[in-house]
């Protein structure tokens, strides 16, 4: 499979008022052409900041990427400069936000925020790049986009809203669309619908997208992949199936218990106890043997290492390590 | 290929055997929080102490009130205390401040400028706090109709220009401290009530104070309990921000000749009186006067932003 | 729209007749007669006098009478400079204010943007630390003290201006400067606080995904919604230029409108201390009706309401 963009051991700190915040300590993934790589974890996990870092958006100070490298079409993003960015931002990889009513300026006329975007990668005539943007409107379903194209964002639904920040996002047609829990801000059904454009949109152009959530339903609609972060850092990583139906992490476990299904029992639903931990002074050995319930005295002195279970599912947990299978029978 | 080097290394040998064996933990302990949490009020302290800014302008004003209240008493001269034979004298060991064209001691006359200043600023937020905070906080609480028509009210003394209805009062009732108390607090109570106002409104849906309706609670222990202690940061920023204001008015007033009358000094009426010698090269006759204006206005503009910024939560990292 | 603009306006004029009338008994529960202090003048000139001024009729005849007057835009007699209308002295006074007034709100607010965009977008640099210094000194520092300084300095010591009066652009740039301080900073430390918040919002981060360049969202996205807020303040920052014209004409001895103010109230002249009042608000309401105007015209959100609200 082509791999259109790796990261590879990201590492992402805050100066904060209480300190130096560690948001990100090394992430390593690939995102292959055409699939849809979901990153699941609590808020606070670094997923944001991660999605964030690739498009080099987060604010530098009081951001800072202290190391790693992230390799789009052959070029280090981390070492490339503004100008070079900003070819690449909107053009090769676009980003969703969460809200789509604050995503958008409430003073701009809709059609004017699709177009400006293709005017600054591509160029093309005012009329043609109207043209695109009704192209685009009507790709992701909104009625009458001649008309529509000319109206304020407030004169549209919040489900509406996030269409066009979609057709906003894939005018320029990336090879990567981040989406920074898209569907976060929405009524349910209204998150069905967005989710099912998604499907139909990377049909169409497969184009690759990092779905950013803390919803596992939301994952299991769309993803083909799914990474599961931990106190900034990738702690599991899988096919979809097997995330699902093989997870091996206890903290993926508890993620997955904590989920409502319809198929229940009722008592089926199992919080995971605690916090995660404050990331000022992140700890050394794994950073959820706190809440862990299989904890043992090596996780926190060592962090473990990475366990492949099958060329595409792998696991940092000490449980995978031979020693702990002869303790705890049930792995 | 991959799969087997990991496979490899699936038993570590620098890591002990001992080590892998269940930890029983105390369960209390995943739920610690790690940092320290300070109390709201404790945390804006923090904050405020590490404005520099700010804390020199409180400096200041500590400095500037112990002058208003113990300066006149280590001076050998009072306000009205007139040497006709010392007149216009420069600064001096005898005269810190020089003397005015009546032989009086500015630098008494500059402490007494202070109390008059202070207390003006002191007063004014003071009644306007009063009036305020009763006004917005009924209009915010009870809302509806009696909300609209209070505020109607409040719109129209807002669409007032502050200074012009000062002006006017002033001339209908006289010049004079009490006065100038008085027509201030006219109209400046105005800002005051509709900042609680918004506040009680936006406080009043949350969830917390909902919480404590549906439980019983009485409405004054809500408003003590709830709605106060959340509304006071804006209160506070908004009163540290009159005081300034209501200086200025005063000083603005007895420059133009509406204000603290002769022979009682006020840092407008000494400036007033100053500017006629301006091109006579009495400089400390204006100098003085202006810059303690200047000064204590800064202290008290640049307190009050350290203090919105320091009680304003939002700004918590 | 229509009937938004209908209500506003009536709304205005309910507002400026509270004004009137409450000016009106308030000028007139002042004890006893202007003359008072001219009791010299014999009994007969005193009752012509009165009768002149409409003194000797019941007040809400007096009351009845100026407003009648007032409609057909006849503010009455000075008091105190016989021969001379309110009137005459508003066509002298006005036009010189309202030049001094009008370049010093283009003035501040030009330099108060200015000032305000580039702190915000140096935050927490040394151009922003000193950009706020200069604007909470300009707060701090109240336009008389600061007029007395730049006389001092600009004038007496360094004499590049002259020290007063209204008769050449030269002339001009010392009140101006003195009266724009205030203001310039009161918008400045606005525009930073407002573009500040303005750049952390979500779609200022979806246009740098899109790949603007930091001018274009700068100009484009941020600076329109940055200055909504400063509008608003407009209508009583013009409230702060005209009272602060009282003491600035009064320094500088400019004749206008706010000198002559000034001396009516020193001269307790009330036909004048009305009739500016009345004028002054009059003006004053307008500038908040133009504001309101401009700033749905600036910000489309504000019609659909209005339109709903109908």
């Amino acid at each position: 499979m082509e791999k259109i963009l790796q990261v590879k051991d990201l590492h992402v700190s805050f100066s904060t008022y209480g300190g130096e915040v560690k948001a990100v300590r090394g992430v390593t993934f690939d995102l292959h052409k055409g699939e849809t790589l979901a990153i699941v974890g609590e808020s606070g996990c670094g997923k944001s900041v991660t999605s964030q870092t690739i498009m080099r958006l987060i604010p530098e100070p009081p951001g800072r990427i202290t190391g790693g490298e992230i390799i789009f079409k052959n070029k280090d993003v981390i070492k490339l400069k503004e100008p070079e960015l900003r070819k690449i931002r909107g053009a090769n990889i676009s980003m969703i936000f969460q809200d789509p009513i604050t995503a958008l300026n409430p003073t701009i006329t809709i059609g004017e925020q699709i177009m400006e975007g293709i005017r600054q990668h591509k160029k093309i005539t005012r009329e043609e790049a109207k043209q695109k943007a009704i192209e685009m409107l009507m790709l992701v379903g909104i009625p009458n986009p001649e008309i529509r194209l000319k109206q304020y964002p407030h004169q549209f639904s919040g489900g509406m809203r996030q269409r066009i920040v979609i057709a906003m996002a894939l005018v320029c047609e990336p090879d990567v669309l981040i989406a920074d829990e898209p569907t976060t801000a929405l009524d349910v059904t209204i998150q069905a619908q967005i989710l099912e454009l998604f499907r139909e949109i990377q049909k169409k152009t497969e184009v690759s997208i990092i779905l950013i959530t803390h919803d596992l339903g939301v994952v299991a609609q769309v993803a083909d992949r799914i990474a599961v972060m931990y106190a900034g850092k990738i702690v599991e990583l899988g096919t979809r199936r097997e995330i699902f139906y093989k997870p091996k992490h206890p903290y993926t476990k508890g993620l997955l218990q904590s989920v409502p299904r319809l198929d229940m029992e009722k008592g089926d639903l199992i919080p995971i106890p605690g916090t995660p931990p404050d990331l000022f002074s992140p700890p050394v050995g794994c950073a959820f043997a706190a809440r862990c319930p299989y904890v043992m005295e090596v996780c926190d002195r060592v962090y473990p290492f990475k366990t492949y279970i099958s060329t595409q599912h792998h696991v940092d947990c000490w449980l995978q390590d031979d020693r702990a299978k002869r303790l705890v029978s049930t792995y | 290929m991959e799969l087997r080097k990991h496979e490899e290394r699936s038993i570590s040998p620098a890591i002990p055997d001992e080590w892998f064996v269940p930890k029983v933990r105390d369960h209390k302990e995943s739920e610690a929080v790690v940092r320290p949490s300070l109390s709201y009020w404790k945390d804006s302290w923090h904050r405020l102490m590490k404005n520099k800014l700010a804390m020199a302008g409180l400096f200041f004003l500590v400095l500037l009130a112990l002058l208003a209240i113990f300066g006149p008493m280590f001076s050998p001269y009072t306000v009205e205390t007139q040497k006709l034979t010392q007149q216009n004298l420069p600064p001096s060991s005898k005269y810190w401040f020089g003397t005015d064209d009546l032989g009086r001691d500015v630098f008494t006359r500059t402490c007494y400028g202070a109390r008059i200043s202070l207390f003006v600023g002191l007063m004014a937020a003071l009644i306007d706090f009063l009036i305020g905070v009763v006004y917005g906080g009924i209009a915010g609480y009870k809302g509806g109709k009696t909300d609209n028509l209070m505020m109607r009210f409040v719109e129209i003394l807002y669409g007032l220009p502050y200074l012009l209805v000062v002006i006017l009062v002033m001339v209908v009732i006289g010049p004079g401290l009490t006065t100038i108390i008085l027509a201030l607090s006219i109209t400046g109570w105005v800002g005051m009530a509709r900042i609680v106002r918004g506040q009680v409104l936006q406080i009043k849906n949350y969830e917390f104070v909902l919480a404590s309706q549906t439980f019983g609670t009485k409405t004054a222990r809500i408003i003590r309990k709830n709605l106060l202690p959340n509304t006071m940061g804006p209160i506070i920023v908004q009163m540290t921000l009159t005081i300034p204001s209501a200086i200025f008015a005063e000083a603005f007033l007895s420059f133009i000749g509406l204000g603290i009358q002769a022979p009682h000094a006020s840092w407008g009426v000494m400036a007033n009186d100053g500017l006629s010698t301006i091109l006579s090269g009495y400089w400390w006759r204006l100098f003085f006067p202006t810059l303690f204006i200047s000064l204590t206005m800064f202290a008290f503009n640049v307190l009050g932003d350290g203090l919105q910024d320091a009680l304003d939560p939002k700004l918590r990292r | 729209m229509n009937t938004y603009f209908i209500k506003r306006f009536v709304a205005m004029i309910i507002t400026l007749w509270l004004i009137i009338t409450g000016t009106f008994f308030l000028m007139h529960t002042v004890p006893g007669s202007p003359f008072d202090e001219e009791r010299t003048t014999n009994e007969t000139i005193q009752k012509n006098r009165e009768a002149y001024y409409q003194l000797d009729k019941p007040l809400i005849l007096q009351y009845g009478n100026y407003l009648a007057a007032l409609v057909q835009g006849d503010l009455g007699p000075s008091i105190k400079k016989p021969g001379q209308t309110v009137n005459d002295l508003l066509g002298r006074g006005f036009p010189i204010s309202f030049e001094l007034g009008l370049f010093t709100l283009i003035l501040a607010i030009i330099s108060g943007i200015i000032l305000g965009v580039v702190a915000a977008l140096r935050h927490n640099g040394w151009i922003d630390y000193l950009a706020m210094s200069i604007a909470v000194l300009g707060i701090s520092i109240p336009n008389f003290v600061m007029a007395t300084v730049l006389i001092q300095q600009l004038a007496v010591n360094i004499p590049i201006f002259p020290v007063a009066t209204w008769s050449s652009p030269k002339h001009m740039v010392l009140p101006i400067l003195a009266l724009a301080t205030g203001p310039m900073a009161i918008i400045a430390r606005l525009t930073r606080t407002s573009m500040l918040e303005v750049l952390t919002q979500d779609y200022i981060k979806t246009a740098k995904a899109k790949g603007l360049s930091p001018v274009k969202i700068v100009f484009k996205h941020a600076l329109r919604n940055a200055l909504l807020p400063v509008v608003t303040v407009l209508g009583s920052l013009a409230a702060s230029i005209l009272t602060g014209t009282f003491v600035i004409e009064k320094i500088f001895a400019i004749p206008g409108m706010g000198k002559y103010f000034v001396d009516s109230i020193n001269s307790r002249d009330y036909s004048v201390i009305m009739g500016t009042t009345v004028f002054y608000s009059a003006l004053l309401i307008l500038m908040l009706f133009l504001v309101d105007l401009t700033y749905g015209l600036l910000d489309p959100r504000i019609k659909l309401h209005k339109k709903e609200a109908e």
